[in-house]
C-alpha cells in the first residue's frame, strides 16, 4: 500500500508545472471531437441509411447493426438519375467555363490597370448578387417561355454564369491585385500584348487562385435549386430535382432518398474538402485570406 | 473662375490645331483598358438589370397568367394590396425571423467552434472537416434528410433521443415548423460562420496576446478585451454576407414545410413563388419582388461599406 501510495505521489508531484493545464486541454480536445462528431452526424447518418435495406432504414428505435447493401445505388440508376446528373455537369460545367472567361479579363482591368470609376463598376457587380432572385423569377419565366428556352439547360447555364460572376469577379481581382507590379512591367518591357501576358505570365502565377474561384462557381451551381425547379421541367432537370422526386414517397424510400442524396453531395464535399482553404477566401468573396 | 480660365490653356490640347495623335492616342488607351471589362459588364446588366426593369414594369399590371389578355396598367394598386395583404406581412415577419434566427445562432455556435480549432491537437483537422462538411451538403439533400431521418415523429432520430425526457411523437415540421428550418439552417450555415472566425482568430497578431499574457490577463480576460475586438470585423461580415444569403431561403422552406401549415412558415420568397407559379398573378409578384429589393437594400449597402472596409484594410 504505502508503496503504491509513494509512487502515486510521485507522478503527482513530477508532473505538477503542467498537468493543471494539459488535463483541462484533454478535456477541451475531447469536447472538441465530440462537438464535431455530434455535427457531422447528420451527414454520417445519411450515408450508412444509404447502405441499408429498406426495411432497415424506417425502424422504432433507430437500427445501428444491419446487412449492408449497394442496392440503392444500383437502383437510383435503374430509377433514371443518370439523364439529371448529365444535366447538372452540363450547367456546372459550361457555365464555370463561362463565369472564367468572363471574370478574368474583367478582374484584368479592375485590379491591374484599374479603369476609371473602378469601386463603382465593383459596387454595381456585387450589387447584381445582393439582388433577391426572386424579384427577376417572373420576367425570366415569361421571357423563357416567348422563345422556347423553357426546360433548357442552357438557360441555367446563362442564369448560373449571372449568379456566379459577380463572385468571381472580385475574387479574381483579390487574387491579381497580388501579383507584384515588376512582373507585369516586365513583360510589357518585352513587348508583350495583353493576350500573352494574360495566358503567359498572369495565368500561371494566378492558377491556385483560379482553381478556387472554379470551386465556389462550381458550388453554387451545383447546389442550386430554385432556377432548376421553376424553369425546368423533364429534360433539363438537374440533380435537385431527382432527390425532390422522393418528397412525395417520403416514409417508403428513406434509404433510396439517403443514397441519392449522398450522391448528389458527393462531388461537393469532396471538391471542398480538398480545397478548405481556399473556401474561407471564396466565402467573403476574396476579402479575408 | 478666373482661374478656370487660366488653368484650361494648360490641361486641354493647344488651340488652333486639330485633335492631336496625343489625344486620340489616350483615347484608344482608355478604350484598351476598359475592352477587357466589357463583356462582363455587358453580360450582367443583360442578365440582371433587364429582368428587374421587366419587374418593375409587371408591378405596374394587373396580370395573370392563365387568363391570356388580362394583362392591363393598374398603376400602383398592386402596391397598395402587397401592403394590404395579412399574408404578406407575416411572410415579412417570417423573413426577419428565419434570417435573424440563423445568422445569429450560427454565429455565436460558429464563434465557439472556431476558438476550439483554434488550438493544436489531435486530429483538429479532421474535425475541422467534418465542421465544414454541412455546408458543403447539397441544401436540397440536407431538407430532405432533416424532415424524414431527423424530425420525423415515428423513425426520427431527434424524437428518439428525446424520448427519455418524454417526447415521443413530437411532429416538429408541422408543430414547430419554423424553429425546423431555422435548424436545419443553422446546420447548414455554422460552418460558414466558422470558417470566417477561424481566419479573423488566425491573423491575430502572437505579439499582442503575449503581452497580455506578460500583463497577466486571464483567458476570459484576454478573448473580451483583445481577441473580440479584432474579430469584430469578421463578425460583421460574417452577419452580413450570412443575411444576404439567408435572405433569399427556398430550398428547406419547399421541402421540409412548403410554407406551411397554411402560411406560417412561408417567408418572402416562398410566397412571392406560391403566388407566380402556383397563383400565376404576375402584378401581384412582381410587386412583392420590388419591396423586398427595396428591403434588401439597406442591409445591402451596410455589407458593401463593410466589404470595402476590409478590401481598404487588407491592402
Amino acid at each position: 500500500m504505502a508503496t503504491v501510495d509513494i509512487a502515486a505521489a510521485g507522478t503527482a508531484d513530477s508532473a505538477p508545472a503542467a498537468p493543471p493545464r494539459r488535463r483541462g486541454s484533454g478535456l477541451i480536445t475531447s469536447a472538441t471531437w465530440l462537438i464535431g462528431v455530434f455535427f457531422f452526424f447528420p451527414v454520417a447518418w445519411m450515408v450508412i441509411t444509404a447502405f441499408k435495406h429498406e426495411a432497415d432504414a424506417t425502424t422504432d428505435p433507430p437500427r445501428l447493426i444491419f446487412e449492408p447493401t449497394l442496392e440503392q445505388f444500383r437502383n437510383l440508376f435503374d430509377a433514371g438519375a443518370g439523364p439529371y446528373f448529365l444535366n447538372s455537369l452540363m450547367a456546372t460545367g459550361v457555365s464555370t467555363l463561362l463565369v472564367l472567361a468572363l471574370a478574368v479579363p474583367a478582374a484584368y482591368a479592375l485590379a491591374i490597370r484599374p479603369v476609371k470609376r473602378t469601386q463603382d463598376v465593383l459596387f454595381f457587380f456585387i450589387s447584381t448578387k445582393m439582388l433577391p432572385v426572386v424579384a427577376v423569377i417572373v420576367p425570366i419565366y415569361v421571357i423563357a417561355g416567348r422563345v422556347n428556352m423553357l426546360d433548357n439547360v442552357w438557360t441555367l447555364i446563362v442564369l448560373y454564369t449571372a449568379m456566379n460572376l459577380p463572385i468571381a469577379v472580385w475574387m479574381m481581382r483579390s487574387f491579381l491585385q497580388e501579383i507584384p507590379r515588376e512582373v507585369l512591367e516586365a513583360s510589357e518591357m518585352d513587348g508583350a500584348t495583353l493576350r500573352q501576358t494574360l495566358t503567359q505570365v498572369l495565368l500561371p502565377m494566378v492558377a491556385p487562385g483560379l482553381a478556387a474561384t472554379a470551386l465556389i462557381c462550381v458550388i453554387f451551381s451545383w447546389n442550386e435549386f430554385f432556377f432548376a425547379v421553376n424553369l425546368t421541367a423533364s429534360t433539363a432537370a438537374t440533380v435537385p430535382l431527382f432527390l425532390v422526386g422522393f418528397m412525395t414517397s417520403e416514409g417508403l424510400f428513406w434509404a433510396q432518398m439517403a443514397a441519392a442524396a449522398t450522391l448528389a453531395s458527393l462531388p461537393v464535399v469532396l471538391a471542398g474538402w480538398a480545397a478548405q482553404k481556399q473556401l474561407v477566401r471564396g466565402l467573403s468573396m476574396g476579402a479575408i485570406k | 473662375m478666373s482661374t478656370d480660365v487660366a488653368i484650361s490653356p494648360a490641361t486641354a490640347a493647344p488651340p488652333g490645331r486639330p485633335p492631336t495623335d496625343a489625344t486620340a492616342a489616350a483615347r484608344r488607351e482608355r478604350w484598351k483598358r476598359r475592352a477587357p471589362l466589357l463583356p462582363a459588364l455587358i453580360f450582367a446588366i443583360i442578365a440582371t438589370q433587364i429582368p428587374f426593369l421587366v419587374t418593375v414594369w409587371y408591378s405596374l399590371n394587373s396580370w395573370n397568367l392563365v387568363r391570356p389578355g388580362s394583362e392591363r396598367f393598374v398603376g400602383l394598386s398592386n402596391y397598395a394590396d402587397v401592403f394590404a395583404d395579412r399574408v404578406f406581412r407575416e411572410a415579412a415577419l417570417n423573413t426577419i425571423v428565419i434570417t435573424g434566427g440563423c445568422v445569429v445562432v450560427s454565429m455565436i455556435f460558429g464563434i465557439a467552434l472556431a476558438v476550439l480549432l483554434d488550438r493544436q491537437f489531435f486530429g483538429r483537422s479532421v474535425v475541422r472537416t467534418m465542421i465544414i462538411t454541412p455546408f458543403l451538403i447539397m441544401p436540397v439533400a440536407s431538407a430532405l434528410l432533416w424532415k424524414t431521418t431527423m424530425f420525423d415523429p415515428l423513425f426520427g432520430l431527434v424524437n428518439f433521443a428525446l424520448s427519455p425526457f418524454g417526447v415521443e411523437t413530437f411532429d416538429w415540421t408541422s408543430s414547430a415548423p419554423v424553429f425546423s428550418i431555422v435548424t436545419a439552417l443553422v446546420w447548414q450555415w455554422t460552418p460558414f460562420m466558422t470558417l470566417l472566425v477561424l481566419a479573423g482568430l488566425q491573423s491575430q497578431g502572437k505579439d499582442v496576446l503575449e503581452a497580455g499574457q506578460v500583463d497577466g490577463a486571464g483567458p476570459v480576460r484576454m478573448f473580451r478585451s483583445i481577441t473580440l475586438p479584432h474579430l469584430r470585423r469578421y463578425i460583421e461580415l460574417g452577419v452580413l454576407l450570412g443575411a444576404i444569403y439567408v435572405v433569399n431561403t427556398f430550398d428547406q422552406i419547399y421541402i421540409m414545410t412548403q410554407g406551411g401549415p397554411g402560411t406560417a412558415s412561408a417567408n418572402l420568397p416562398f410566397y412571392i413563388y406560391q403566388r407566380a407559379f402556383l397563383g400565376f398573378d404576375v402584378g401581384q409578384a412582381a410587386a412583392m419582388g420590388v419591396v423586398v429589393v427595396i428591403g434588401t437594400i439597406v442591409v445591402a449597402t451596410l455589407a458593401l461599406r463593410l466589404l470595402f472596409r476590409t478590401f481598404a484594410e487588407e491592402n
